[in-house]
C-alpha cells in the first residue's frame, strides 16, 4: 500500500491555469486602475471624453495641419501650426545671441554636464573618486568656456539667451541655493542669538518679497547707489537674485525636515560625544534632506521655471526668444503658440527629468520602510 | 530718535546718494567716445519697430535711429550694445546711466519730460490710440460702442485714455484686461470681446495678420496723442543736441532728396544746394559746432538712409506692417514732420 494512499488528494500537482480574465491582462488591469469603484469609473469615463475631444483636434493642428517649409509667416496657412520658422530660428531659441562660430563651446559645456552631474547624482560609476573631482572643478570649465578667456574669445554675458540661459541660471541657483539654505536652516535653529536672529531676517525678508521686485531692485536701484565706474554684471546679478531667492525657501523646506527628526536622535549624537556640526553631519542632517527630498525637488523645479523672469531685465531667455519671434514683421500672428509650445516642451523635459529623478533617490534612499 | 527722525535721515542720506551717483551731469559725448559703443535703450520687441532678424541682429524703426546715432558719433553703426527695456524699466535705465539715449517709442508727455528729468529730443513717430472691431458689429464710429467689450492691455496710457474717452462721450465699456499685445490679439480673434484698442500704429499691424482682414475695420477716432520720440537725460544740452539734429538730419535729407544711395557723392564735395552743403559739411562748420567732425550727418544719413528710407524698410506700406505716412509725411506732404532748418 503506497504511502499516501489514504490521502484522497491528487499524486501529481494540477497543471496551472491562467488566473481569470477579470484579475489578469489588460482587463484587470483596466478594473484595478480605472474603474476600482464608480467614482473611478465616472472619472476615467469623463477623463477619455475630455482627451478624445481635444488630443485630436491638437494632433490635427501640430502635426497634420501643420506648415513645416517657408520662409515667411504669410507661408504659413492660417489653419495649421505654422512651424516654418523652426529651421531659421532653433539655435536662437536655444543659444540666444551667443556668436554662432562659438556654439561648439555651449555644446562642450552641455557634454561635460552630463558626466559631471552623473558623478555627484549616481553612486557606483566607474572612475568616481576621479568622477567626483571633475565635477567639483566642472563650474569653472564651464564658466572659462561660456565666457572666454584662456585664448578663447571673450563673449558679453548679454549675449547669452535662449534655453541655455535658463540652463545657466537654473543650474548656478540649485547647484548654490542647496548648501546656502542648509546653512539658514541650520542657524534658524541654532541657540546664538545673532546668528538665529539674522537667518530669520533674512528667510522673512526674502520670502516676503516678490522674486521679481527683488529683480528690478537689483537692476534698476542697484546701479543708482552704486558710482558709475562699478558695474556688476547683470547676468550675475540675475543669478544671485535667483539664488539668494531660492537659498530662503529652501532654508524653510530643509527646516522643515530638521524638525521631523526626533529629539532622541539629537541626543544620541550629543551621548555619542559628537561635536555639533559633527552629530549635524553624521547624524542630523543625512535623515533630514532625506525627508525633505520633496520639497526640494519641488523648490529646484520653482527655480527653473522662475528663470524666466529675466526677461523683465532685458535678457532673452527660451519664453524671452519666443516672444521676440512673435514680434517680428515677418512672422506676426503667425506662431504665438507654436512658439510658446516649444518653450513649454524644453521645461518639460527638464523638469519632469528632475521629478522622476527625485522619486528615484527617495526610493533609494527608503531604508526604514524596506 | 523718532520715527520720522529716522525715515527722514534714510531718505536724506538716500538722496545725498543718489544725487551724487547719478552721472548725467557729465559729458555724455566723452563717455560714449571713451566706451567705443554707444548705449541705446531699444523695445523687447515690437513689430516694426524694434526686433531681431534671423540672426539675431536687432532691427526696426526704433533701432535705425540708434544707429544712426553711433554712425555719427562714433563712425560705425554698428557700434552699439542694445540694452532691451520694458515699459517699467526704461526710465530708471536711462536715469541711472545703463544707457545713453533711449529709443523705445515712448511718448512724449509733459510729467515725463519735466517731472522725471528728461529731455524729448524729437518726434520719430507720430502715432495715436485708435479702436478695431468687426464690420459685422455694423457701426461706422467709436463713439456708438456703448455697452461694448473692449480689449486693452494692462498698466499702459492706452488704458487710461479709454475711460476719458468713454467718459467724455457718456457711453459705457466692460474691459478685457490683457498683459500683452499678442494676448490681446489672440483674445480679440477668439471674440472675447467687441473692439481691441491700442495705437493705430499697433492696430494696423494686427489687421494685417487677421486670416479675413476686410472683416475687421479701425474706427477713425484717434482718441490720443502720442507723439514717440527718442530721449536723453537732462541737463547734458550738448549731448541733447547731438541726439536732436541727428533726428533732424534724417528727416532734413528727406526733404532734400538725400538718400542712402547718393549721400557719399553729395558729401564729397560741395554741390550747389547750400542747406544739403551745410548739413554734409562740405561747407561750414556746423559738425564743429557740434563736438563732431565735419561728415558726422552723412555718416548718420548713410547708416540706414533717409527718414523716408527708415519708415518704408521697417513700417511703410511695403512692409509686412504696411503703415501708411499719415501724419508722419513730410509737411510738404500733409504732413505734420517738420525739421528746424540747418543754418
Amino acid at each position: 500500500m503506497s504511502k499516501y494512499a489514504f490521502h484522497r488528494s491528487r499524486a501529481e500537482m494540477l497543471p496551472e491555469r491562467p488566473a481569470p480574465l477579470t484579475s489578469t491582462g489588460v482587463i484587470g488591469w483596466l478594473r484595478a486602475n480605472l474603474f476600482s469603484n464608480w467614482l473611478s469609473a465616472v472619472l476615467t469615463v469623463a477623463s477619455i471624453a475630455v482627451l478624445a475631444l481635444v488630443i485630436p483636434g491638437l494632433i490635427e493642428w501640430a502635426f497634420i495641419d501643420a506648415t513645416l517649409t517657408g520662409e515667411l509667416g504669410k507661408d504659413c496657412p492660417s489653419e495649421g501650426a505654422c512651424w516654418a520658422w523652426l529651421d531659421q530660428r532653433i539655435t536662437q531659441f536655444f543659444y540666444g545671441f551667443y556668436p554662432p562660430e562659438a556654439y561648439w563651446r555651449v555644446n562642450i559645456c552641455i557634454a561635460l554636464l552630463v558626466p559631471a552631474l552623473a558623478y555627484m547624482l549616481f553612486d557606483r560609476l566607474p572612475y568616481s573618486r576621479y568622477g567626483r573631482w571633475f565635477s567639483l572643478a566642472y563650474p569653472v570649465i564651464a564658466a572659462i568656456l561660456l565666457v572666454g578667456g584662456l585664448g578663447l574669445d571673450v563673449v558679453r554675458t548679454d549675449q547669452f539667451g535662449g534655453f541655455m540661459l535658463n540652463l545657466i541660471a537654473g543650474l548656478v541657483g540649485i547647484v548654490l541655493s542647496l548648501p546656502i539654505g542648509i546653512v539658514l536652516a541650520l542657524g534658524r535653529r541654532s541657540r546664538m542669538p545673532i546668528v538665529r536672529m539674522f537667518s530669520v531676517g533674512f528667510i522673512e525678508f526674502i520670502r516676503g518679497v516678490p522674486l521679481i521686485t527683488l529683480l528690478f531692485v537689483a537692476i534698476i536701484l542697484l546701479p543708482l547707489f552704486l558710482p558709475p565706474q562699478v558695474t556688476l554684471d547683470q547676468l550675475i546679478r540675475v543669478m544671485i537674485i535667483i539664488t539668494v531667492f531660492a537659498s530662503a525657501y529652501m532654508a524653510e523646506v530643509i527646516r522643515g525636515g530638521l524638525q521631523a527628526i526626533p529629539q532622541g536622535q539629537y541626543e544620541a549624537g550629543q551621548a555619542m560625544g559628537l561635536g555639533y556640526w559633527q552629530s549635524m553631519r553624521l547624524i542630523i542632517l543625512p535623515q533630514a534632506l532625506k525627508i525633505s527630498i520633496p520639497g526640494i525637488v519641488n523648490t529646484f523645479i520653482g527655480l527653473f521655471k522662475d528663470t524666466t523672469l529675466v526677461i523683465i531685465i532685458g535678457l532673452f531667455d527660451i519664453l524671452g526668444q519666443a516672444r521676440l519671434l512673435q514680434t517680428n514683421p515677418d512672422w506676426l500672428g503667425k506662431v504665438d503658440y507654436e512658439t510658446f509650445l516649444l518653450a513649454a516642451l524644453f521645461f518639460f523635459v527638464i523638469c519632469f527629468g528632475m521629478s522622476r529623478y527625485s522619486l528615484n533617490l527617495e526610493k533609494r534612499l527608503d531604508t526604514e520602510r524596506r | 530718535m523718532s520715527f520720522k527722525k529716522i525715515a527722514g535721515a534714510i531718505a536724506v542720506a538716500g538722496a545725498l546718494v543718489a544725487t551724487g551717483a547719478v552721472p548725467g551731469q557729465a559729458a555724455t559725448l566723452d563717455d560714449v567716445k571713451a566706451a567705443g559703443t554707444l548705449k541705446c535703450g531699444i523695445n523687447t520687441g515690437l513689430p516694426g519697430f524694434a526686433y531681431t532678424d534671423d540672426a539675431g541682429n536687432w532691427t526696426g524703426f526704433d533701432v535705425a535711429y540708434c544707429r544712426a546715432l553711433a554712425a555719427g558719433v562714433l563712425g560705425d553703426a554698428n557700434a552699439i550694445s542694445f540694452v532691451n527695456l520694458t515699459g517699467k524699466t526704461r526710465f530708471p535705465a536711462l536715469a541711472s546711466g545703463e544707457i545713453d539715449v533711449l529709443s523705445r517709442n515712448t511718448t512724449w508727455t509733459y510729467s515725463r519730460d519735466v517731472d522725471l528729468g528728461f529731455t524729448f529730443i524729437g518726434v520719430s513717430y507720430y502715432d495715436g490710440q485708435g479702436f478695431i472691431g468687426r464690420t459685422a458689429l455694423g457701426i461706422s464710429s467709436a463713439t456708438e460702442l456703448d455697452g461694448a467689450s473692449v480689449c486693452i492691455q494692462t498698466g499702459t496710457t492706452t488704458e487710461l485714455n479709454l475711460a476719458d474717452f468713454f467718459r467724455v462721450n457718456g457711453i459705457t465699456y466692460e474691459p478685457v484686461p490683457i498683459e500683452t499685445n499678442a494676448e490681446a490679439r489672440a483674445a480679440y480673434e477668439a471674440e472675447r470681446c467687441d473692439v481691441y484698442t491700442t495705437d493705430a500704429s499697433g492696430l494696423a499691424a494686427t489687421k494685417t495678420t487677421f486670416d479675413d482682414p476686410s472683416a475687421h475695420m479701425v474706427f477713425p477716432e484717434i482718441v490720443s496723442k502720442e507723439p514717440l520720440g527718442p530721449l536723453v537725460r537732462q541737463g547734458d544740452d550738448q549731448w541733447a543736441d547731438i541726439a536732436r539734429w541727428t533726428l533732424n538730419a534724417l528727416i532734413t535729407a528727406e526733404e532734400l532728396g538725400v538718400t542712402q544711395a547718393n549721400v557719399a557723392e553729395m558729401a564729397a564735395a560741395a554741390g550747389d544746394h547750400p542747406e544739403i552743403n551745410r548739413m554734409l559739411g562740405t561747407e561750414g562748420s556746423l559738425g564743429e559746432m557740434l563736438g563732431l567732425d565735419a561728415d558726422w550727418a552723412a555718416r548718420a544719413i548713410a547708416a540706414e538712409g533717409n527718414y523716408a528710407e527708415i519708415f518704408d524698410r521697417y513700417i511703410g506700406p511695403d512692409s509686412p506692417l504696411g503703415l501708411g505716412r499719415g501724419l508722419n509725411a513730410l509737411y510738404t506732404d500733409g504732413g505734420i514732420l517738420y525739421s528746424p532748418p540747418f543754418r
